[in-house]
């Protein structure tokens, strides 16, 4: 195997990391909607938190996107 | 069969200099006028236009002033939420951040395209995206070593850290916290250029498939076109999202900075 198919291989390989990243903000979500719907009074107060658990989850994803990006173009 | 056209995505982020300037260098610096530059002036223009005509004082506000008071609003609540007591004199700071990112992700994204114009969006460049990033990274430090001094080092010895981990403990906050400018930065520029590109290869679909004949361009074509409106309304919505997760995520470190933990 070439170089340039290895790259490519690999920067596939990196796509299943923003997979998984999307199982993340699901869950993220998923999780504040279950417990607003608890208690949607309380809901409202926890609305930081929930795009700061937005943020972290959405990062690793975007890492794999820039690690494709630098096999692609960079390496 | 026409011949396919090559989809190249990445030609959008491009740089060029603009109106002959590409010579301009002051000290050995190249400092010409680029797209970028071109589209960071169009706006501030628009930007300032929009508060200069909501910054009335009438006791019943307009629409203009209306919108602009709730964006006022929305981030001296947010301030006030994370940053608490002492929060107040940050809002100018992460008011001009949240509405300049805010801003520009919502001018890079225009349809202007149709009229041979390009929108360009330079918050898909971690240049700027780096330098917004470090910009709160230093308000950070500064204040934190202005207000608490060496003090400012208990940062990374959360309150009842065990005695046994007292030597783990703080190379990992010390770690994540010079991560920060890091992450700052790139989460923007990386959310822009990912949705940028998945629009202009649906694009690149949508165009090829119509050249290929009618049953491609029916079959592919249409199904692209609509998948690409459906990614343009959540590309509003991410637009939004991080700009308001920049401020947030500013405010946060600035809360570190003011108290503490």
């Amino acid at each position: 195997m070439d170089a340039e198919a290895a790259k490519l291989i690999g920067a596939g390989l990196a796509a299943i990391g923003a997979g998984v990243a999307a199982l993340g903000v699901g869950n993220v979500f998923g999780s504040f909607l279950e417990s607003a719907l608890r208690n949607p009074g309380a809901a409202d107060g926890q609305q930081g938190r929930l795009f700061i658990g937005f943020a972290a989850a959405e990062l690793l994803g975007l890492l794999a996107f820039v690690v494709a990006m630098i096999l692609i173009f960079v390496a | 069969m026409a011949e396919p056209g090559k989809i190249d995505p990445m030609h959008q982020f491009a740089i060029e200099p603009l109106f002959g300037t590409e010579q301009l260098a002051v000290g050995g610096y190249n400092i010409a006028f680029t797209n970028s530059a071109l589209w960071m002036v169009i706006t501030v223009v628009v930007l300032w236009v929009f508060m200069l005509g909501g910054m009335k004082r009438d006791l019943v506000p307009g629409r203009w002033q209306a919108a602009v008071e709730s964006m006022t609003g929305f981030i001296a609540k947010l301030t006030d939420d994370n940053i608490g007591k002492g929060g107040r004199k940050y809002v100018p700071y992460i008011f001009s951040l949240f509405m300049f990112i805010l801003f520009a992700n919502l001018l890079g994204l225009l349809p202007i395209g149709i009229f041979g114009l390009h929108p360009f969006t330079f918050t898909s460049h971690f240049t700027v995206t780096g330098v917004l990033a470090i910009l709160s990274f230093s308000i950070v430090l500064i204040v934190g070593f202005w207000k608490h001094g060496l003090h400012f080092f208990s940062l990374f010895v959360p309150q009842g850290t065990p005695l046994w981990l007292i030597w783990l403990i703080p190379i990992i906050e010390f770690v994540s916290f010079m991560v920060r400018p890091f992450s700052l930065g790139l989460r923007l520029f990386v959310a822009m250029i990912a949705g940028h590109i998945l629009l202009k290869v649906l694009a690149g679909f949508v165009i090829n498939a119509s050249a290929a004949g009618v049953v491609p361009g029916l079959g592919v074509g249409i199904p692209s076109f609509a998948l690409m409106v459906g990614i343009s309304a959540l590309e509003i919505l991410v637009a939004g999202i991080q700009a308001y997760v920049f401020a947030l995520l500013t405010s946060l470190y600035i809360h570190d900075a003011e108290h503490l933990h």
